[in-house]
């Protein structure tokens, strides 16, 4: 390789991201910081996927399209779920996550 | 020469990427914590610019960086009702979902150090976008239209959910 950097870093680098994006996935009160730490654990997918890109399968680019295809999907999912967020707050005067229980039997 | 050069791109954005993260969920105040994500993800598309990825950067800056973080601060400007100092608080769950946390990190880590690569010799191609496209649309060219139309009807059925709520606001 003409690189000293090999996989493992990127890996690291990717699982620290991801860990923190989990972590404030699952301990934040408010939506949208919920949202925002969702967008942080697929960016950490995605530095994983094109670092196997460049390592592994520089030619077929199968990782940079698998990004790709991530980052439109992501883009989807967040503007859908601030309209919802949107939505509910109009209904609901809270924007506490655990509030929100009405369909809870 | 050019691997310390690398070596040292990679220790910087890094640690721009790790320490706007954790100030992107650590800050109290929530609009300062997506303007921590706008400089999370210019240096992740750092992080693809050190990979041969050029368009992804690009890609990243403009959606993500651009799109997506001013989309979340106009929905923090119209939902949050209190007081924005403490608009970002954690719950019960805090000391769990640190744990988890950590040892997924922990985990992978592991993993990630222990591994052996075999990596191929061959170099990323220089003009990645001219390599890239014709794969694109031809080989995958029913996941890009499917990728079109869920992005047609998701941001159609946003609209529709904002402006249906808004009507029967009206009429009650």
């Amino acid at each position: 390789m003409g690189t000293g950097l090999n996989p493992s870093y990127f890996i690291g680098l990717s699982a620290a991201l991801f860990a923190i994006g989990m972590y404030g996935a699952l301990s934040k009160k408010n939506i949208i910081s919920v949202l925002i730490s969702i967008e942080l654990m697929l960016c950490a997918v995605n530095i994983n996927l094109v670092a196997f890109n460049k390592f592994l399968t520089p030619d077929a680019f199968l990782g940079q399209i698998f990004a790709i295809f991530i980052i439109t999907v992501a883009a989807a999912e967040v503007g859908l779920g601030l309209a919802l967020i949107i939505a509910i707050s109009r209904r609901r005067e809270t924007n506490n996550l655990d509030d929100l229980d009405w369909l809870r039997w | 020469m050019e691997n310390v050069y690398e070596l040292i791109a990679f220790i910087l954005l890094g640690g721009m990427v790790l320490g706007s993260a954790l100030l992107v969920v650590t800050l109290k105040n929530l609009v300062h914590s997506v303007l921590s994500l706008i400089v999370t993800f210019i240096a992740v598309a750092g992080i693809f610019l050190l990979l041969n990825a050029d368009f992804l950067a690009a890609v990243q800056v403009l959606v993500y960086a651009g799109g997506v973080c001013i989309m979340v601060v106009f929905a923090v400007m119209l939902v949050q009702r209190t007081d924005m100092e403490e608009s970002n608080p954690v719950n019960w769950r805090f000391g769990f979902a640190t744990l988890l946390g950590g040892g997924i990190f922990i985990l992978i880590g592991l993993f990630a150090a222990r591994s052996q690569w075999m990596l191929t010799g061959t170099e990323v191609p220089k003009d990645t976008v001219g390599t890239f496209a014709p794969i694109l649309l031809t080989e995958f060219v029913i996941p890009f239209e499917v990728a079109a139309i869920l992005l047609t009807v998701a941001l159609t059925g946003a609209l529709l959910l904002v402006k249906e709520v808004k009507a029967n606001g009206d009429g009650s």
